[in-house]
């Protein structure tokens, strides 16, 4: 147990450190853009059905696939529906599979690490085979395999992107455990004998959080991009949701014929939100690993 | 630089035979009953039973672990269902027009990406190193479909100047070919252009701080001698290690851009088979997929060693 004058010395320093850390965030240009391109999408996903201007699943076949016009500001699909509307309320699905995906692999990836970094030995040893033959394979290849075999849903979409981003989120938490455990507070918990329970996730989890912050954004770039593809392929949100990924697996045949609109416009959308994510974390890596 | 490479080898190995299990336990055990998945939910038993004795999956795990592992080692990957016809040659047509593909964009990533990687270094931290480093990171997250569509866009549709098909005619010559081939490449070039120039620029600023280009510039050399003769030969280093380790990515990649541009590939053949739910084609093509990066990244592990005399006269690691 950490005694009472621990804390009070601790505590202090920790708020510190954040306060500070907050500080450079908000002066972080890297960041502040990618918020608010995220903070869009965000905004979309959650009350996008209201703010559109039509209905983004009504099909009306008498106005299939018209070019971008005042009513329809980025045209019409292949039965009629208004891109942008589908394009706006379009964020929802990826914005709830990838971070929940993410959720998942960082929970079960930080266990996994602290387990493996505290211990080290055969444990250890395992992990990162294990880790080497997933690298071994892209993910959109792993992920198409286990959505075969369980079947293409949300929830399964969610399964397998957090259960195949979980030994590389391992490796990276494990790498954060290695340096922590030769501290000293980690030598003074072993020569008091504390549980090993409590070592790992009251005493080191919360001096790793910074490394499993930046991953936890890193990976959540790569699980739009994972969504995102796995969706475009048709393996991932099914449709009819207005998904970017499934609407450009449902348009882009027209492309060859010169019909760019329905394409273009979910396109556009994956890039932003990639590239915002990726900014997002960028703008704390460099805050959290100067 | 034996051990070295022994020690890499044995490792490869041991990452095969887990991949192995990965892709057993995802293609056998995740479906429950796989003839079952294949056939839907309101096929008939007895079809569902007599394709699971065709595959073998009515045998008990361990049994159909081991027939599987023992025909993979050998080659015999067994056959596809959608195809009728054996894995194992499925996958080599394939792999050669992938090959194709994939010769295409490297040729053009890896000098521009070193190139960029150079440039970016021997401006670092103004206009331009800003630029190339946020630009080709930017481009290097979107994923590969996005570009295959924005490049159809722009050069299919709007400057009509490229065929958006990855498919040259029946008969045509090498040159028709490459045409076909530029903007599939062009597609998956934007992709592994940051990584490949982060790397270089990385490799390159440590190399430029580092003692003997100091040493090496103060002892009167031409700025030119400095940075081809002591620079770039430490700094290409790690790029080596990193090209070898973008086939990963490159497979990857290849899946989206062979469906979208249509072209018979590793990728559009492991999308079908997934499509088709084709179990066998499906967990042989996943094997190969990773025999193939585990191949690279051990040849490049030989590349790395046989240029720095580091690992070349130094014992194991």
């Amino acid at each position: 147990m950490a005694t009472a004058i621990d804390e009070l010395v601790a505590l202090p320093a920790r708020q510190v450190a954040r306060r500070e850390r907050l500080r450079l965030l908000w002066h972080s240009p890297t960041f502040l853009l990618g918020l608010v391109v995220v903070a869009f999408w965000v905004l979309c996903a959650l009350v996008g059905r209201l703010l559109v201007p039509h209905d983004p699943y009504l099909p009306d076949l008498l106005s299939r696939l018209k070019p971008p016009s005042a009513a329809h500001w980025f045209g019409t699909d292949d039965i009629g529906r208004d891109v942008f509307s589908r394009v706006i309320v379009g964020a929802r699905g990826i914005l709830t599979v990838a971070p929940l995906a993410t959720l998942l692999g960082t929970v079960a990836g930080t266990s996994i690490g602290l387990v493996a970094g505290y211990f080290r030995g055969i444990v250890d040893e395992v992990l990162m085979r294990v880790v080497d033959a997933f690298l071994a394979v892209p993910v959109v290849i792993t992920g198409m395999l286990g959505l075969v075999a369980l079947g293409p849903s949300t929830a399964t979409l969610i399964l397998v992107i957090g259960f195949v981003f979980t030994p590389l989120i391992a490796r990276t938490v494990r790498a954060a455990v290695l340096a922590e455990r030769e501290m000293e507070y980690v030598q003074a918990g072993r020569l008091r004998k504390e549980n090993a329970l409590y070592m790992m996730f009251v005493e080191i989890l919360p001096n790793v959080l910074g490394p499993v912050l930046v991953e936890f954004t890193v990976r959540l770039g790569y699980a739009i991009f994972a969504t995102a593809t796995l969706s475009f392929l048709g393996f991932g949100i099914q449709p009819p949701a207005a998904d970017w990924g499934l609407n450009l697996h449902d348009q882009y045949i027209y492309l060859t014929g010169g019909l760019w609109w329905p394409v273009l416009f979910p396109a556009l959308a994956i890039a932003t939100l990639v590239v915002g994510v990726n900014l997002l974390a960028d703008g704390l890596a460099q805050v959290y690993e100067r | 630089m034996g051990r070295f490479l022994l020690r890499r080898f044995g490792l490869a190995l041991v990452t095969l035979w887990l991949l192995s299990i990965i892709v057993f336990v995802a293609a056998h055990v995740f479906p429950g009953d796989v003839g079952r998945r294949i056939l839907g939910p309101f096929a008939d038993p007895a079809a569902v039973a007599s394709l699971n004795h065709q595959l073998g999956t009515d045998q008990p795990i361990l049994s159909q672990y081991w027939s599987w592992l023992s025909g993979a080692v050998t080659g015999h990957l067994g056959t596809s269902l959608n195809y009728r016809d054996s894995v194992a040659s499925l996958l080599g047509r394939a792999i050669g027009n992938s090959a194709k593909l994939g010769v295409v964009a490297f040729v053009l990533v890896v000098p521009l990406g070193i190139l960029g990687g150079i440039v970016a270094a021997l401006n670092r931290d103004r206009f331009l190193d800003r630029f190339i480093t946020v630009a080709g990171l930017s481009a290097a997250v979107i994923p590969e479909f996005v570009w295959a569509i924005v490049v159809i866009i722009l050069f299919g549709v709007v400057l009509r100047v490229l065929p958006v098909t990855a498919q040259a005619p029946e008969g045509s010559g090498v040159l028709t070919q490459l045409e076909y081939l530029i903007l599939p490449a062009i597609a998956l070039v934007l992709v592994l252009f940051g990584y490949i120039a982060r790397i270089t620029r990385a490799g390159m600023i440590e190399a430029l701080d580092a003692d003997y280009t100091r040493t090496a510039a103060l002892k009167g050399l031409s700025w030119a001698t400095v940075i081809r003769r002591h620079v770039l030969r430490n700094a290409l280093l790690p790029t080596v290690a990193v090209v070898a380790s973008q086939t990963g990515y490159l497979i990857g990649g290849l899946v989206v851009i062979e469906l979208i541009f249509n072209y018979p590939g590793i990728g559009y053949l492991l999308f079908t088979a997934a499509q088709k739910k084709d179990f066998p084609l499906l967990q042989g093509g996943v094997m190969f997929v990773g025999l193939v990066y585990l191949t690279a990244t051990l040849l490049a592990d030989i590349a790395y060693s046989l240029l720095n005399p580091r690992i070349r006269y130094g014992s194991a690691e």
